[in-house]
């Protein structure tokens, strides 16, 4: 480039390198690789190296694959909006009305996230399974006379049970961005008139636009590449694209496919978040 | 009027909060209920207290495998993830130099990525360089997605480290070396150790990364799920739950610990939200 | 190298830094003598704070060569400058107690602890904060932190201490009398001290010599009395203390004397001695005169060398003083002048017709 490095620039850049390094190897490699691959054709045993786009054909065209890319979009969408929203009034509560304990309530919302996954994501199965908990609880009170069967291995079981397992990563962003509205500007609203309702619509949520465009993308991303949970809780009817991207890497044994599955899943992912984080710029004002 | 209704939305609000609380720690309050009934079906009603389930703990061979393998993966990630953390967070906290957003933003990129393209995208690339997977080549998974952790949580430990203070060490004829050894390392030590935990509870619990990395040596995660699919071993299974949610437990209020201390040493309030982002 | 002995401590010579394109320093030049107190003065963004950590080593210059003792610094760390600094954030080591805080350097030396033990108990006595080496750094106040700070930096026993805005932190009360304490201990012990400041009263009361600087460049090094007396620029002059500057003309040259008209005051004669060094008589286009210069008369007995009429248009009473503006004849600014409040002498109300005393040989001439 032509730049010469100062000496500040230097340490700093030398610093960073293995940083830097380390994830050029153990990611952008990979990644290289995963579209590389993508784009040829798995022969059985072997890998035919001509550049194709059939992988991608299939994967586009393909009804199944259709179906599990829609269905994975509609849930992680779904969980991403219960989420947040069953997130924001806890924070909204931690934020405003916990006055003394706020890191205490903050640890005890982030100790369940810690319990295993896996455990996690089964326990689910156990509250919501046919001789449940909630079922047998449900039958005793005398609120229900059969179990309930909708609440598990279906598309329903996923959205709670993944709701649950990102709880913090939501309530976290929106807390931090609550934590930061100075609370004179909630007095200055109020002394020019508006009410506790108006107040909220019009400065606090606003401000807080930047916490809950964070937790958004940081719940949606992920979820769509979860395949614990769809198999665990969601049956047939609830199982996602990434529960494919894994059949065709382990059972199938069609890398080439599962690659192209993955690049596409991804597209599709970041144009949303993309989408979002610009719909929540122009609604927010700002986000960082 | 208002007044009162501000009342009853505060109330509201506390009702809503222990509801969810009721939410967040159903399953968890199960592991431990389970892990002590007194039955093989996990379901209710219970049936009574044993300890028997920890005991079969004790004598299956494959789980102690297991045990060790996560032990050696997450000790080896943790220290390399906080390596590199260390680097890094130095970096962008006390260096200006071009391109350091960019190059920041691409090395915390694996928090946002989901992990089974993390685990996909190593695996594809490991198969092509003809490499047998290991339990390394689940520890470079998990360095990957754990170096963000360190960087985040080092970050702060570096941003509040004062340049002054290294310059009055200079001034005052240490060296590079000494003021790194007297100062710049005492100030971030409990950081350091805050970043230690943090990666070893998370590669710990990994298992996408796991499943999809790891050889013939199973670790913990993995062996969880394969245990999943026999219903005579679950309730050893939320044995070894509750006691991996009790070490978790312990670890993190450690981690926490140390990162107040680091706070309140260099005179900084611990910030109520700063601890687990 | 001419071995000629100077006590001269620190030679800038032709000092200039560039951050980019942005000019920090453009030419420096001073002689620091040893012993002296010196400070830096001028506003935020001058370069004084830039000048003194390249004293400290912190920074190299772009060009120009600093010298301290006789030796060039370029190319020595601050690790090996026989000079030491007082931060302004003080740079109190958090994890460390006072005492290793104000022992730290000496560590460096090794140094017997015995001897360390001493020394740092000789340097805390002397900052009076005796027996206070074992408090831990977060329990001292404000200014407990900025003696700490300065004992760390005299027990090294340096040639030059160097003081970036040390009393900035601190109370106006704490303030006066830190600045007192400080003259005094630099007096006791003779080392050089080069402040930083632009806190025009603190430069004026501690210093020996003083540099006003502005962007980059010294616009006057002189005594405190110098720069007070006779600035030689209306910048300098409205930059240390306050400055009636009154629009004037040469309309009269001898050969020891020149003859102004001034707009508001009318003729006046003075010595060609009193127009600074470089100064084109010609070139005079204003007078200024402190406001402790003039005089408001308030009666007969009352009498001045010379007085003119003028308005009162405003009062300003702070208690032991009391400020007038007073719009004297002629279409310039009112000019502020300061009363001190005796006994008998009353406070005049705003529209009050008054005479203004003044004095020849106290105005100061500007091109």
């Amino acid at each position: 480039m032509g730049v010469t490095l100062d000496k500040e620039a230097r340490q700093g850049l030398t610093l960073l390198s293995p940083a830097a390094l380390y994830a050029l190897l153990m990611l952008a490699a990979p990644l290289a690789m995963v579209v590389t691959f993508s784009f040829w054709t798995q022969n059985y045993l072997d890998i035919d190296t001509t550049p194709t786009l059939d992988n991608y054909r299939e994967a586009w065209s393909k009804p199944i694959y259709q179906v599990l890319m829609f269905r994975s979009l509609r849930i992680s969408l779904t969980v991403t909006v219960v989420t947040v929203l069953l997130a924001f009034p806890i924070a909204y509560y931690i934020s405003f009305h916990v006055k003394q304990r706020k890191a205490l309530w903050l640890f005890l919302i982030t100790v369940p996230f810690w319990t295993s996954y896996l455990l996690r994501v089964f326990l689910w199965k156990v509250i919501l399974g046919f001789n449940g908990v909630l079922n047998t609880a449900l039958m005793q009170v005398g609120l229900i006379d059969e179990p309930l069967t909708f609440i598990l291995y279906n598309a329903n079981a996923v959205v709670l049970t993944l709701a649950h397992a990102w709880a913090p990563f939501a309530i976290l962003p929106i807390f931090v961005a609550l934590e930061k509205i100075d609370r004179s500007l909630l007095e200055a609203a109020e002394d020019l008139g508006d009410g506790p309702v108006r107040q909220f619509f019009r400065v606090t949520l606003p401000l807080a636009m930047p916490g809950v465009i964070a937790a958004t993308l940081i719940v949606l991303i992920p979820t769509v590449g979860d395949f614990i949970t769809p198999r665990l809780v969601g049956g047939t009817d609830g199982l996602m694209i990434a529960n494919m991207i894994q059949i065709q890497f382990g059972k199938a044994n069609n890398a080439p496919l599962g690659a192209a599955l993955a690049i596409s899943s991804m597209v599709i992912v970041a144009s949303i978040s993309l989408l979002i984080y610009f719909a929540g710029k122009k609604f927010g004002g700002k986000v960082e | 009027m208002s007044r009162s209704r501000k009342a009853f939305s505060a109330r509201a609000l506390t009702v809503y909060a222990l509801l969810y609380m009721l939410f967040l720690y159903a399953p968890v309050i199960l592991l431990p209920l389970f892990a002590f009934n007194d039955a093989t079906i996990v379901s209710f009603p219970l049936k009574g207290f044993t300890t028997k389930w920890f005991d079969v703990l004790w004598t299956t061979e494959a789980l102690h495998g297991a045990v060790r393998n996560s032990m050696i993966v997450a000790v080896s990630t943790a220290l390399l993830s906080t390596v590199l953390g260390a680097c890094a967070a130095r970096a962008s906290s006390r260096y200006r130099f071009p391109g350091k957003r960019p190059v920041m933003g691409f090395i915390m990129l694996p928090l946002v990525l989901p992990e089974i393209i993390v685990a996909v995208a190593l695996l594809v690339l490991l198969m092509q360089l003809g490499m047998s997977l290991s339990l390394w080549t689940v520890i470079l998974g998990h360095v990957l997605i754990c170096t963000p952790f360190s960087i985040a949580i080092l970050s702060s430990a570096f941003q509040g480290l004062d340049t002054s203070l290294e310059e009055a060490s200079f001034d005052l004829g240490e060296t590079r070396w000494g003021t790194f050894y007297r100062v710049i390392l005492p100030l971030v030590m409990p950081g350091v150790i805050s970043s230690l935990l943090i990666c070893f509870t998370i590669s710990l619990d990994e298992f996408i990364i796991a499943f999809f990395l790891t050889g013939t040596d199973v670790t913990l995660p993995v062996y969880i799920w394969s245990q999943l699919r026999f219903p005579t071993k679950l309730p050893s299974v939320m044995a070894l739950g509750t006691i991996l949610l009790a070490l978790s437990v312990v670890l993190l209020i450690l981690a926490e610990w140390f990162r107040r201390r680091s706070a309140r040493k260099q005179g900084l309030e611990a910030s109520a939200a700063g601890g687990f982002m | 190298m001419a071995a000629i002995e100077t006590n001269d401590i620190i030679v800038l010579s032709d000092v200039t830094k560039a951050f980019g394109t942005f000019q920090a320093l453009k030419g420096i030049n001073a002689t620091i003598q040893e012993g002296e107190f010196f400070s830096l003065l001028g506003p935020s963004g001058c370069g004084k704070t830039t000048l003194l950590r390249m004293i400290a080593g912190f920074d190299e210059p772009t060009t120009g060569s600093i010298s301290i003792d006789d030796k060039p610094m370029a190319g020595i760390s601050a690790n090996k400058r026989p000079t030491n600094m007082v931060f302004q954030s003080y740079a109190i080591f958090p994890h460390l107690t006072v005492a290793e805080n104000v022992g730290y350097g000496l560590k460096t030396r090794k140094l017997p602890k015995k001897e360390i033990a001493a020394e740092v108990g000789k340097a805390l006595d002397m900052v009076d904060l005796h027996g206070l080496g074992h408090r831990g750094a977060h329990e001292l106040s404000g200014g407990q932190r900025q003696r700490v700070a300065l004992a760390r930096a005299l027990v090294m026993k340096p040639k030059v201490i160097l003081l970036d805005e040390p009393l900035s932190a601190l109370d106006k009360k704490l303030r006066d009398q830190m600045q007192v304490e400080l003259r005094s201990l630099q007096q006791s012990l003779g080392i050089t001290f080069i402040l930083v400041t632009h806190d025009q009263e603190e430069a004026l009361i501690m210093s020996d010599r003083i540099a006003v600087m502005f962007e980059g460049e010294i616009a006057q090094l002189d005594t405190p009395e110098g720069l007070y007396r006779r600035p030689r620029t209306k910048r300098v002059a409205s930059f240390i203390g306050v400055m009636n500057f009154l629009s004037a003309k040469l309309t009269g040259e001898k050969d020891d004397a020149l003859t102004l008209t001034i707009d508001a005051l009318g003729d006046v004669t003075v010595p060609r001695s009193i127009a600074p060094i470089g100064l084109d008589p010609a070139g005079i286009d204003a007078v200024g005169i402190r406001p402790e210069m003039l005089t408001v008369l308030m009666d007969e007995t009352d009498t001045a060398e010379r007085s003119v009429k003028g308005t009162i248009t405003a009062t300003s009473y702070y208690g032991d003083m009391t400020y007038y503006d007073v719009q004297l004849p002629g279409d310039g600014a009112p000019v502020t002048i300061s009363m001190r409040n005796t006994a008998g002498r009353s406070v005049l109300p705003q529209g009050s017709e008054v005479s203004v005393g003044w004095g020849a040989d106290s105005i100061v001439l500007f091109e």
